[in-house]
């Protein structure tokens, strides 16, 4: 048997709320009802996902999903061992026997044949057909599903089904204010607030360019990671080249264009 | 005439009326900046220049010029120049000898060691010697016609350009306007468009051209603006230089921008967009009509510092860039009794408002200056509460010298600030009360119908250059003929088409392909397994390959037929019946047809030309266009004329190619030769202007390949298309090998 406790999460997580997100959550939880979280990269969706299990005390089981990932990494497979084939649980399967929240993030980057086999978890069956072993689960009273994805980068080619869509309800999640985010920052890290603010100032010149060139602007967990880098000691120039404009460009004009803001605004 | 003048008067041995009257004056400058020997020289090389029967100009120019060239220049230029002065004169370019003595003063100037003149004398003499013409080959008869006009010249271009830059611009001009004296004229009077194309590639400094995406860039990452930058040319209008300026058509700002005070070029572009986009932001327009000009100004400079102190405390690494570009006038520079010193008052203030370390003493300036920062403490303040702490300033320290016309202008221009026009509004037009003159309509030349002409650079082999904005290309729709002629060409072919046919079927793409055998994989192949398994206890070696994965294969392919319409395809075949051109219609259609078939898109376009002015480009069948009757009837009036400038074509059919969204980008090139045009004597040119066509297109992932129906093509095809050609010898079997071609191609 599956050990649960491996799923909990066992510190609290710290999330800043942006709205009313918890108490929807929690309503949608109370009625298992399938969660769709949606937002640019590094805005938060996995922290609050991650919250949320706390929470409500569940546990959690994460799938980053991936172009190669095949219905069988999520359901199960048989494997050989020296007596002949034994059948392994995928975490989609495990999530449903414990009755654990499993949260499939990045969905888009799965195939779309992939993600058809959550479908009668999502619905009012609430099953998990294993046609190659032959077995049909029922999912255990807590098990709920929640998937997330960014509509930011998709293609033509990377969209969820409308038959995958409208199995869920939504939170559409983006980039706190600034106010928010400079506290976010500052409670992350320990720097002070005009520090958060400073970097925050860096990281809405690299929104503001989004879909000129960028994917994605420079997401609050980068923010994170460069206010920790200045937290222990690198100079802020440096930790922004390094955490904020490197990492997120291969292009020069834009790279340019982000250090000379990055030194418009430390002085 | 001093005595002593008059010595040396009689030494040069001159008549010249015109001379006689400046000759004292010369002599005393000449007295001062020349020692003795050199004095001697300096005379004795004026009266060999009087000498030499060209009149009094020449002789005129050195006697003024040759003082200012000396004292710039310390060791002696004199041998270089009358060495060069003596090969003008042997040559039949005489003439030239007057424009050259008298624009050497700025060259000087410009060029202030002997070595650096002594370059610009090398390319003088290069230039001189290369477009001298002769009429039998034997002796030089017919002068050069650029030389006068490039003396003429010189000094503005040394002003933009460094002696390297000079050195390649008059390389080009020698190169292609060697052989048509009108245009070489023309080129070395800076009148021709790729003279200052060429110019402006060779000039010093930041370039906006170069740095356009960066500022674009910098607008909208740092100031939430989109606006289109425009630049204004800083070439020809030394007098009036522009300012910056913003208005409904966008910000203009310079065209290139020198390093100055240790602030590169680009972070001045910057300066001048944060500080219109700060006026953008914080500055609301003011009516203009019951102030005086000076009131207007002091309220301009007033405001500009508000706008730079706002911008500074938005991006305090501004500050740096602000205080290094903005002048600081010390205090004493000028005598308020005789100048009017208002716009330098107003220039210091703005000093002091944005460097607190200022360090000027004047009361009524650091008051003001106190009173300005309080009234920015609580927030942006408002232009209008700037515009009466300018007005109060103004009346307060108002002198009478205000309004002299001696104005003191140093270190009062900030060069990152734009003209204000947009903090103006005035409520009347002007005193007129009607327009007498209403503007006349220009007659223009009526254009050819189509689209405007596009530009495209072409490749000059010898030099390694591109030759900017050098071809003209017309776009037109191809014009529409008889559909069903395509269709009785596709039934005469029907069993190649059959045949054709079932080709396609097996290229269909078929999406899902299973791979077996992978030691990795997404699922286990339980036959394989099985077996393995068996093995496995019988005590053999397992197969460790028991995986199968799945794999989309899609077909991906965008492809535009480029066909050459060029004269020689009116040609009749070697078999005699049809012309090359009716062959080639019938080929198309086929390809098209069955390109139609597989689903793949294909664009097809014809293109030939008439000298560079002329290249027409002629759609035919676009990518999202099905192959119905309007294209069948636009293949049908196929004609053929003109000539095969193929660079141009190559270049806007990748730019079309390009833009598509495909995972192969395939350019078929139908082809009957090698690239000519009229206007082209080199044979190797075009060629290599196509050759170097397509290493652009492989820049941008479009794969061109070349079909060409010319038995020697072997030649020259490989040179250009690399491995990517073949030749159709039986011209009689091209339908058939085209269409088997592009399978091929694509399998």
């Amino acid at each position: 048997m599956t050990n649960t406790t491996q799923y909990l999460i066992k510190q609290k997580p710290f999330y800043q709320p942006q709205g009313n997100e918890i108490a929807l959550y929690e309503a949608a939880y109370a009625a298992r009802l399938p969660v769709m979280v949606k937002g640019p990269t590094g805005c938060g969706k996995s922290r609050f996902v991650e919250y949320m299990a706390w929470k409500l005390g569940k546990p959690l089981v994460t799938v980053a999903c991936n172009e190669d990932m095949t219905a069988s990494d999520l359901v199960g497979r048989y494997l050989l061992d020296a007596n002949g084939t034994r059948w392994l649980d995928g975490p989609l399967t495990t999530a449903a026997r414990i009755g654990a929240i499993c949260y499939l993030d990045e969905i888009v980057e799965a195939r779309q044949d992939t993600t058809v086999v959550i479908h009668p978890l999502t619905d009012h069956r609430r099953t998990l057909p294993l046609d190659k072993k032959g077995e049909l689960i029922e999912a255990h009273p807590d098990f709920q599903l929640v998937i997330s994805y960014n509509p930011g980068y998709q293609s033509l080619m990377k969209d969820l089904k409308q038959s995958t869509k409208q199995r869920f309800t939504g939170f559409e999640f983006d980039y706190p204010s600034a106010e928010l985010e400079a506290g976010i920052v500052a409670e992350e890290t320990g720097v002070e607030r005009a520090l958060a603010a400073k970097l925050i100032k860096i990281a809405h010149t690299a929104r503001n360019l989004k879909g000129h060139g960028l994917d994605e602007g420079i997401s609050t967990r980068l923010l994170v990671y460069a206010a920790t880098l200045i937290g222990r000691g690198v100079a802020p120039h440096d930790a922004c080249r390094m955490a904020l404009a490197r990492p997120i460009t291969d292009d020069a004009d834009i790279r340019a264009t982000l250090d000379h803001a990055i030194d418009a605004v430390f002085a | 005439m001093q005595p002593r003048i008059q010595t040396y008067w009689h030494e040069l041995d001159c008549g010249f009326q015109p001379v006689a009257e400046v000759f004292e004056e010369c002599a005393l400058a000449a007295l001062a900046a020349l020692d003795p020997t050199r004095f001697t020289a300096y005379l004795d090389a004026a009266c060999i220049l009087g000498k030499l029967g060209r009149g009094p100009e020449p002789m005129l120019a050195f006697l003024e010029g040759w003082p200012q060239v000396a004292a710039v220049i310390k060791d002696d230029p004199l041998p270089p120049v009358m060495d060069f002065i003596r090969a003008m004169q042997k040559s039949p370019n005489g003439p030239a000898i007057a424009p050259f003595l008298q624009t050497l003063p700025a060259v000087a100037r410009c060029q202030p060691t002997l070595a650096l003149l002594q370059d610009y004398l090398d390319i003088a003499r290069d230039l001189m010697t290369r477009t001298t013409g002769s009429v039998h080959g034997l002796q030089q008869t017919i002068a050069s016609p650029g030389l006068p006009e490039f003396f003429t010249q010189v000094p503005q271009l040394l002003d933009l350009l460094s002696l390297e830059g000079l050195r390649r611009w008059t390389e080009y001009g020698i190169r292609n306007h060697g052989n048509h004296p009108e245009r070489q004229v023309e080129y070395f009077r800076l009148a021709a468009a790729d003279s200052r194309a060429v110019m402006q590639r060779e000039r010093h400094g930041t370039l906006f051209h170069d740095v356009e995406r960066r500022l674009d860039l910098y607008l909208r990452a740092l100031w939430s603006e989109q606006e289109i930058l425009v630049p204004y040319s800083t070439a020809f209008d030394a007098i009036r230089q522009p300012v910056p300026y913003d208005d409904k058509q966008g910000m203009r700002v310079p065209d290139v921008i020198d390093d100055s005070n240790g602030i590169s070029g680009l972070d001045r572009y910057r300066a001048i967009l944060a500080h219109m986009a700060g006026h953008r932001r914080w500055s609301t327009p003011l009516i203009a009509d019951n102030w005086s000009p000076f009131q207007r100004m002091a309220v301009e400079f007033f405001e500009d510092a508000r706008i730079d102190l706002l911008l500074m405390r938005e991006y305090p690494g501004l500050r740096r860039v602000f205080l290094a570009l903005h002048p600081r006038p010390e205090e004493d520079a000028c005598d308020p009794e005789t100048t009017s010193t208002l716009r330098f008052r107003l220039a210091m203030i703005s000093r002091a408002i944005l460097d607190p370390g200022h360090g000027y003493r004047d009361p009524a300036l650091n008051e003001t200056v106190a009173r300005f920062h309080a009234l920015l403490a609580a927030g942006p303040a408002s232009t209008a509460a700037l515009a009466e702490l300018a007005l109060a300033y103004v009346a307060r320290t108002r002198r009478q010298s205000d309004q002299f016309a001696k104005i003191h202008f140093a270190d009062t221009v900030v060069s990152y600030r734009d003209d204000n026009r947009q903090l103006w509004r005035f409520i009347e037009q002007g005193d007129e009360e009607e327009a007498f003159d209403e503007p006349r309509q220009s007659q223009r030349a009526a254009e050819p119908a189509g689209l405007p002409p596009r530009h495209y650079p072409e490749w000059d082999y010898q030099t390694q250059t591109y030759r900017p904005d050098w071809v003209s290309l017309y776009e037109a729709l191809h014009p529409a003929g008889e559909p069903l002629k395509i269709d009785r060409l596709l039934a005469k072919h029907a069993a190649l088409a059959k045949r054709l046919k079932r080709l396609l079927d097996l290229l269909k793409p078929q999406d899902k392909v299973r791979i077996r055998y992978q030691e990795e994989g997404a699922e286990l192949d339980l036959d394989i397994a099985l077996r393995a398994l068996i093995d496995f206890k019988s005590g053999a070696q397992p197969d460790p390959r028991i995986n199968m994965s799945h794999q989309t294969a899609g077909r991906d392919i965008a492809v535009l037929l480029l066909l050459d319409l060029s004269e020689s395809l009116n040609e009749k075949t070697p078999a005699g019946d049809q012309s090359i051109l009716e062959l080639s219609q019938e080929a198309v259609s086929l390809l098209a047809w069955a390109i139609d078939r597989l689903g793949d898109p294909l664009a097809i376009a014809g293109f030939h030309s008439d000298t560079r002015h002329q290249v027409r480009y002629q759609h035919i069948k676009g990518f999202s266009e099905s192959w119905n009757d309007e294209v069948k009837a636009r293949l049908a009036a196929m004609e053929a004329g003109w000539s095969t400038r193929m660079g141009a074509a190559l270049r806007h059919a990748g730019h079309y190619l390009g833009a598509r969204q495909a995972d192969k980008k395939l350019l078929l090139v139908l082809t009957d030769g090698r690239p000519s045009d009229v206007d082209v004597s080199d044979e190797r040119a075009l060629s290599e202007d196509a050759r170097r066509a397509v290493r652009e297109l492989a820049q941008q992932d479009v794969v061109p390949y070349c079909i060409s129906l010319d038995p020697q093509a072997d030649e020259y095809v490989a040179d250009i298309f690399g491995r990517r050609y073949s030749v159709i010898d039986n011209i009689q079997r091209l339908p058939e090998k085209l269409s088997e071609l592009f399978i091929a191609l694509t399998k």
